[in-house]
């Protein structure tokens, strides 16, 4: 288990189409019907960082209650992850887009 | 039976300027109880906006407001907490050559009484706010207003006072009061309280104990509605105002955007302050439009509260005009917080020495000794 | 036509509008998500082909509530992803797809917004990989996803033998099973058995089938601490008898009991009452689904825990109050056989709760540096102070001095775990110590330029 390796878990297959989106300026994949958290934690262990210490979160209830789970995409638009599908050409900042 | 208490000053609300009050009285050795029907600060103390600003005021008000700014400094030191005062300074916005001709004529104005502003262009306020969505014409700077945290500025001074040994009672809603010889009595469920002086700062309450001694005066209830979002990137680093009072806005370090959308309305049964969903619509895009910037971040609560408005937009302070011994300290039209610890000492100045070295005439109540309950009042408008 | 509007499409939402409809009224169904089912039977993407493989036991029933809306039609005025983000009086606030707004002026509300998790903070809480023991089981049952690769679930309910047998099931690699409440209070459920047989039987069988499939079970913890070098790597606790065990994971799926929504009920003006069984405030519910207010009825979880089975019974018995109330005719043999079966299950639900006693001992060990507001990162020890230096008796007061509350989940995570610690600071019960204020909007809203609001025609 490396610090790098993604937080979830696929235990059925899903049978969506392909789905291709960035992170951080690096591309990756997930699959029609994922949610945004889903997509974004099969590919990386978190989601954003925390903005009162240096740390990250990687979302907690995943039921729209506790709002730990909110992305800022490249174009400013805020999501909370547990509620939108990942769509395609989405992407989503955690640390930062490589310049 | 109940309790029965004699004290020198009987001081009737919990809020900043009468917990004040309480401070300056005992620091000149009087001994005070204080009645506060809720919890105290948590009236239009501990609701309203936030914004420590001289500029814009009605100029009556600056002697007080003047006097306030240098008590501001020293606030957090004084009380013990941090009270997050930051002088982040005020910008007024000019969105027309007839607003920055009003905030030109008053910046002239102003210089006299002790406010001195600086007149901005349009290429200076765009050097300034770089990130503004309106267009503006101008702006009237003033850098030594800004902002602090209301909800913690009532309940330090009450913890103050009560250090200090002034008897805060919260929860305590006073039931009466009336004269007993050359003093008064104020009663509460099971307390009373005789007292040689009596201070009526009870805020939304104080039109009620005002015409118990024959002073009923034109009050009406004043329910700001306030936004605030979520933290966001900082980068307001002013409070922000406009011409025509209808946007106003600031943002704390910690990120929140904080901002007003008109009026809430007036639970009736409960004496509480509520939001109004339209109004915070209308607010949110009346803001937008001047700070683009926060588009993308989200609104996580709204709340009003009740504050108390007279009919000409300043309050009323000073001894009763039918009642020696009572002093009247309310209706402070939306703008209260900026002078409330001034407006303490005030209060204490006139019990202690029969007299205040701060400029308080035009806040007479007498101004409305010709005035009858029926009359038309003023619809609100509070300027920021 | 009295406009009825029907606020959560979980369980209790979508039998309260299914009763309603048959009645021949067109109640309006309003839910947050895009499609129903609330959280127990949330659902999967694009239909799941093999549902009783991911849901066990309760596969038909989820089924069956999938399915209802669709058999309903048009005989159900459906609103989904839509957020009722206020209500003054019985006018809603609604915004529609995240961006679009408007408003709602109802005659009747049926408030079922159902529950959340009861969280309480404990050492590395916080870290990526630490979610809810809901949030373990919506990631498997609508997303086919574990948490993790190696799971730790930890639980004070019924909830945790549950997911822990669909984790099994699904193939998870489940390392721990931790039910931090101990074996002992399960003896309560013995004598609850002639209650509600079924269900204790299928806990058994959860119970049973876990220690066969493999998986550790252990009972009894007195605290525990997630710990990691920036996301889960292991978990610690000690048993009741207290030995520290270890066990490496990476995930915890972790949560005590559930805790109802309550904040459209507390905008509506619902009166509030403390339920000391579950230690939380709820809104004042007459058995027949009446709150305080004329005109708004609750039903199912976020009216009163009581899990899916009785909201799938508490929505009809609402529905029939509001008929009722509204003039029509209802069955009485219907009601009689709905209110048996209710009081029935409400004696289990009490069993249930002292099977599950709330665990204590985890905020008793709490240090000052610990986090207890999780949007803000504000600390037990700042609420500590705020009660020593700053005179606070009230979680009103102490949210205004501390900021604790004022994050986006507005207390919903840190809410009934701060009332605890202020309880216990100040050697006083909790429910002295009062509730948190709710404040429109009940759930962040955008900022962005709101569409033009439009207002529904009376």
């Amino acid at each position: 288990m490396t610090q790098t390796a993604p937080q979830f878990h696929r235990l059925v297959a899903s049978s969506g189409a392909l789905v291709r989106f960035l992170i951080d300026g690096a591309p990756a994949e997930a699959r029609v019907g994922d949610l945004l958290i889903t997509a974004i934690l099969l590919n990386r262990p978190n989601l954003r960082r925390f903005e009162f210490a240096d740390t990250h979160r990687a979302g907690f209830c995943l039921m729209a209650g506790c709002q730990d789970c909110w992305v800022t995409l490249a174009d400013g638009q805020r999501l909370r992850t547990c509620s939108e599908l990942v769509q395609d050409g989405m992407h989503v900042i955690i640390d930062g887009a490589p310049t | 039976m109940g309790e029965r208490i004699t004290t020198d000053v009987a001081i009737v609300g919990g809020g900043i300027a009468a917990c004040a009050a309480a401070v300056a009285l005992r620091r000149a050795g009087l001994s005070v109880v204080l009645m506060e029907k809720r919890r105290c600060g948590a009236g239009a103390s501990g609701v309203n906006f936030g914004g420590v600003r001289r500029q814009g005021r009605d100029l009556r008000e600056m002697p007080l407001a003047n006097r306030a700014r240098l008590l501001w400094d020293g606030l957090s030191a004084l009380l013990g907490e941090d009270v997050e005062f930051e002088s982040s300074g005020h910008i007024k916005l000019a969105r027309s050559e007839a607003d920055l001709a009003e905030l030109e004529r008053y910046s002239h104005a102003a210089r006299a009484v002790g406010l001195d502003l600086t007149m901005l262009g349009t290429n200076a306020v765009r050097a300034e706010l770089p990130w503004l969505g309106e267009r503006v014409v101008g702006a009237s700077l003033s850098p030594d207003c800004g902002q602090a945290n209301p909800r913690v500025v009532g309940p330090a001074f009450a913890r103050l006072a009560r250090r200090m040994g002034a008897d805060i009672r919260e929860f305590t809603p006073a039931t009466g009061a009336w004269r007993a010889g050359d003093g008064f009595v104020v009663t509460a469920e099971g307390l009373e309280v005789s007292a040689k002086y009596l201070v009526n700062a009870a805020g939304a309450g104080s039109r009620l104990l005002a015409a118990a001694f024959g002073e009923d005066v034109p009050v009406t209830p004043l329910m700001p509605n306030m936004i605030v979002t979520e933290p966001m990137r900082y980068f307001i680093n002013r409070s922000i105002g406009v011409c025509g009072g209808d946007v106003y806005v600031r943002q704390i370090q910690r990120g929140n955007v904080i901002f007003g959308g008109g009026m809430g309305w007036l639970d009736h049964e409960l004496g509480l302050g509520r939001p109004v969903s339209d109004n915070t619509l209308d607010g949110i895009n009346r803001t937008l439009q001047v700070i683009p910037g926060i588009a993308q971040a989200q609104v996580i609560r709204t709340w009003s509260g009740v504050d108390s408005q007279m009919p000409d937009h300043i309050p009323v302070l000073g001894p009763s005009a039918t009642t020696p011994g009572l002093i009247h300290a309310f209706g402070f039209s939306g703008h209260g917080f900026q002078i409330a610890p001034a407006v303490g000492e005030v209060i204490a100045d006139l019990i202690v020495d029969g007299q205040t070295p701060t400029a308080i005439a035009d806040f007479t109540i007498t101004r409305f000794r010709n005035w009858t309950p029926g009359t038309t009042e003023e619809t609100t408008h509070t300027e920021h | 036509m009295s406009r009825i509007v029907v606020i959560g499409a979980g369980p209790a939402g979508l039998r309260t509008v299914e009763c309603l409809a048959e009645a021949g009224l067109r109640p309006i169904l309003i839910d947050e998500s895009r499609r129903p089912g609330g959280q127990i039977y949330r659902q999967p993407p694009n239909g799941v082909p093999d549902a009783a493989r991911l849901y066990g036991f309760e596969a038909s029933k989820a089924t069956a509530l999938h399915a209802l809306l669709a058999r309903l039609g048009d005989r159900v005025e459906y609103r989904p992803d839509t957020l009722v983000w206020a209500i003054e009086g019985k006018r809603l606030s609604l915004l529609t797809g995240g961006n679009q707004h408007s408003f709602i002026e109802a005659d009747a509300l049926v408030l079922t917004t159902g529950a959340m998790d009861r969280i309480l903070p404990f050492p590395g809480w916080t870290l990526p990989g630490v979610y809810t023991l809901g949030a373990a089981q919506i990631a498997l049952k609508s997303q086919g996803v574990a948490i993790g690769r190696r799971v730790a679930l930890v639980g004070a309910g019924p909830l945790l033998p549950l997911v822990t047998h669909q984790y099994r099931k699904a193939g998870a690699e489940l390392v721990l099973s931790l039910d931090v409440t101990g074996l002992a209070p399960k003896l309560v459920l013995a004598g609850a058995m002639l209650a509600n047989p079924k269900t204790v039987a299928k806990g058994l069988f959860y119970l049973a089938r876990n220690a066969l499939g493999g998986v550790p079970q252990r009972f009894g913890a007195k605290s525990l601490q997630a710990i990691g070098d920036g996301r889960v790597e292991g978990l610690v606790w000690q048993d009741n008898a207290g030995r520290s065990h270890t066990i490496a994971c990476d995930a915890i799926g972790v949560s005590f009991g559930l805790r109802s929504e309550i904040q459209l009920a507390d905008l509506a003006g619902c009166a509030m009452a403390f339920d000391p069984l579950t230690r939380q405030w709820q809104p004042e519910r007459s058995p027949e689904g009446r709150s305080s207010v004329a005109g708004v009825y609750l039903a199912g979880d976020g009216a009163v825990i009581g899990g899916a089975d009785v909201a799938e019974l508490a929505g009809p018995r609402t529905a029939l109050t509001v008929l009722a109330d509204l003039g029509h005719k209802v069955d009485p043999a219907r009601l009689a056989h709905l209110d048996s079966a209710l009081a029935r299950q409400r004696r289990f639900r009490v069993a249930l709760e002292h099977a599950y006693p709330f665990p204590a001992a985890l905020l008793d060990t709490l240090d000052d540096a610990e986090i207890l507001c999780r949007c803000e990162g504000i600390t037990v020890g700042t609420l500590r102070a705020a009660v020593r230096g700053r005179d606070v008796t009230e979680i009103n007061r102490l949210k205004a001095l501390t900021r604790i509350g004022m994050g986006r989940c507005q207390g919903r995570v840190c809410g009934q775990a701060a009332a605890e610690l202020l309880a216990r600071e100040r050697a006083v019960e909790v429910e002295a110590v009062g509730r948190l204020r709710s404040n429109p909007p009940v759930k962040p809203v955008p900022l962005q330029a709101p569409l033009a609001a439009s207002e529904d025609a009376a």
